[in-house]
């Protein structure tokens, strides 16, 4: 068990996520059950095996793979994965696959590419019960709320074709406007419920290592500024009859930052998040 | 050679009353393929029928036998000859082949591309083997027909695409809300138009049905067709709330619903979407509300739109699904010109020919020390054991006779030695 079987196992995983984003993009135009079938049996293989590779990897060098950005968006993915499985199951959505297949594997290209090889510095801080809780409940949140936008994108492509009259190349492969509003919103509830509990169990965290629970670190106010958009979203959703489109439009935006926040705050704006996204 | 013979009638070429009188049930279809059976002439045979046409395929000892057939056909189902036989049509060999494939695939359907058709006759295939009615010619037949139908369905956009309006409008309801069974419907107007419209929407289960008229005792009756409720015009504007799905079609000059009305209705209603149909000409719903959010109106020219493509779809379908056909029907001759003597014959030397050959070739490789006529001596003895192995089968296909069926012992024959493998199966 070395760190180097773990990266052939990511390695593997990574050509598996890109198999199945091949038979997803041939479902998209051709149709045909059986791709979208293999396409999902080999994203459930890889998501398998990305967990063994961190696994392994963990066992190598008693830290679990989250020390550099490589590593993080590695993690990222294979919350991806989970949760797409998890959805995927729930609703039977298959033309989420196409996203989520695209999805996971340019991730997954952008870890590879990344000088996966580069020792890791340890860091000892990156330990424990409610940083382990903070990193997991962010992590399928994200994914989540990831999934949310790929749902809001089929619904805006359908909701144009029908709305100009002009159903066209989505019509019939898209399922109807109520089940994609209702996949994204689904999404959008556990993405929110995870992230609020992601945030509570990192102030907790930080209260533990730096003895305070808010420092003004970039991401911190990032994170909390996402959560209030979606909290703005849902009560608006709720209370003022924002679903459809408009819904489908603010999940789309929220992902976009979500994406500035987990790659760009770091590398721009600094902040002790830093530390394990270089 | 066996020859393949279709006899039938359909809804291009009789009317209704006399398709009724020569449709078969499946008692009947039963106990004619009995009587079939026992006939020396008819070697292997089938029927079937639906609402829309009664076919018999069969094959003939000798000869065609079409007079027979109608013969039967008059005895069983109790009618006259001159009274059908001006509405038959007579297929044979490759026109046969080629209309049952036609059939199968829906392409002779009254609406083309419509799925019922496979299922009947895969029935009446099933009757068939059940009676014994069918042999091995009918048998990869019917096998090739349901493949072939099975790809067109496949392979082209026949069966999906909706070409009629109340249809287009259906399949937009369906691309708008998940579930029907669980949507409102309002009828604006008790015109025929809306009752035709309601009609295929029941057949979709939906939940509820709101008829509001000008005339309340015309909006009463219609209601109480379909089981729902009456309201009076003027409360339409409440209804708003409820419904979901509205379908207008009255003779009013004026918009009925407009802007600001459905813009209030979407608040009540907290933005739930609406879907409004509007068939009515001049138009009754303000085309303005197509711009809320969660709101969509169609108008009847933008559902003709729809089912023109759709229709321009489907002719596009039918060339690509006819080429598939004949295709096939082109395979399936050249596996029955096949199943000839002289052919299989011909075809089993061949390959113990190459058999012995690459034998020989290979043996010599490692025997580098034999002179010319030791190659030649061993050559002759492998050639003759070959021969003389096979020479007892190739006795037996030639003696034909016997009233025995040639094309099972050929077919098996041909099996045996794979001597279709080129072809696939």
């Amino acid at each position: 068990m070395s760190v180097q079987t773990a990266q052939i196992v990511l390695q593997i995983t990574t050509v598996l996520y890109f198999i199945s984003m091949a038979g997803y993009i041939l479902f998209l135009f051709n149709q045909k059950k059986i791709y979208q079938k293999t396409s999902f049996c080999l994203i459930s293989i890889a998501v398998a095996f990305h967990f063994i590779s961190m696994v392994i990897y963990t066992m190598a060098t008693r830290y679990a793979p989250i020390q550099n950005l490589s590593q993080s968006l590695s993690v990222a993915a294979f919350f991806l994965g989970c949760m797409f499985l998890f959805f995927q199951y729930k609703f039977d959505l298959k033309m989420l696959g196409v996203f989520a297949s695209v999805l996971l594997f340019v991730i997954m290209l952008a870890v590879l590419i990344m000088v996966p090889d580069a020792q890791v510095k340890q860091n000892d801080i990156l330990k424990g019960f409610w940083f382990y809780a903070h990193i997991f409940m962010v992590f399928a949140g994200d994914a989540s709320l990831a999934l949310a936008c790929g749902a809001g994108i089929l619904y805006l492509l359908q909701e144009k074709g029908i709305k100009t009259k002009n159903p066209g190349f989505f019509f019939k492969r898209l399922p109807s406007l109520d089940l994609l509003d209702n996949v994204g919103y689904t999404c959008l509830t556990t993405g929110f419920a995870l992230l609020t509990i992601g945030l509570v169990t990192g102030f907790i965290y930080a209260k533990t290592i730096w003895g305070r629970f808010w420092s003004w670190d970039p991401k911190e106010v990032f994170s909390v500024g996402i959560w209030l958009m979606y909290a703005a979203l849902l009560h608006l959703r709720i209370y003022s009859g924002w679903r459809g489109r408009k819904s489908a439009i603010v999940t789309i935006i929220g992902f976009l930052i979500i994406l500035f926040t987990f790659i760009g705050v770091n590398m721009l704006l600094g902040g002790y998040h830093q530390a394990f996204t270089k | 050679m066996p020859k393949i013979i279709l006899i039938g009638a359909n809804h291009k070429t009789a009317p209704v009353e006399l398709r009724e009188k020569l449709s078969f049930s499946i008692e009947e279809i039963i106990a004619g393929l009995e009587l079939l059976n026992q006939d020396k002439d008819i070697k292997e045979c089938l029927i079937f029928s639906t609402c829309n046409r009664t076919e018999i395929l069969y094959i003939p000892e000798t000869g065609e036998k079409v007079d027979k057939i109608i013969d039967f056909i008059s005895y069983h189902k109790n009618i006259d000859i001159s009274e059908f036989k001006s509405s038959l049509y007579v297929y044979k060999e490759d026109e046969a082949i080629l209309h049952l494939f036609k059939v199968v695939s829906s392409l002779d359907s009254m609406v083309v591309g419509e799925p019922q058709i496979l299922g009947q006759i895969k029935q009446a295939y099933r009757t068939a083997v059940e009676n014994n009615a069918s042999g091995v010619m009918l048998n990869r037949l019917m096998h090739k027909a349901f493949n072939i139908a099975k790809k067109v369905r496949k392979e082209t956009g026949i069966g999906d695409n909706a070409v009629s309006i109340s249809y287009a409008a259906i399949e937009l309801a369906k691309k708008i809300f998940s579930d029907l069974s669980q949507k409102s419907v309002m009828l604006l107007g008790a015109g025929e138009m809306a009752e035709l419209a309601v009609e295929h929407l029941l057949s979709n289960n939906v939940k509820h049905i709101i008829v509001a008229n000008r005339t309340f005792k015309n909006a009463v009756d219609l209601a109480d067709k379909f089981n729902g409720q009456a309201i009076k015009f003027e409360e339409r504007e409440d209804a708003l709330k409820t419904v979901d799905i509205i379908i207008s079609s009255t003779g009013a000059t004026d918009y009925v619903l407009t802007e600001t009305q459905v813009k209030q209705a979407m608040k009540k209603r907290h933005h739930n979407t609406l879907f409004f149909i509007d068939i009515a000409v001049p138009r009754d719903i303000d085309p303005k509300i197509n711009t809320i959010s969660n709101a969509y109106v169609y108008d009847i020219d933008d559902l003709k739109n729809i089912v023109e493509s759709n229709i321009e779809q489907r002719g596009k379908e039918t060339i690509k699904a006819e080429r598939y056909i004949e295709e096939a029907v082109v395979k399936f001759l050249k596996w029955m010109e096949s199943l000839a003597i002289i052919p299989t014959i011909k075809a089993l030397n061949d390959k113990i020919s190459t058999i012995v050959d690459m034998e020989c070739k290979k043996t010599f490789l490692n025997l580098k020390h034999l002179s010319q006529e030791d190659r030649e001596a061993i050559r002759r003895m492998t050639q003759a054991i070959a021969t003389r192995t096979i020479h007892d089968p190739i006795l037996f296909l030639r003696n034909t006779g016997d009233h025995r069926d040639d094309s099972l012992y050929l077919n098996v024959t041909r099996q045996l030695f794979n001597l279709d493998l080129p072809e696939g199966k």
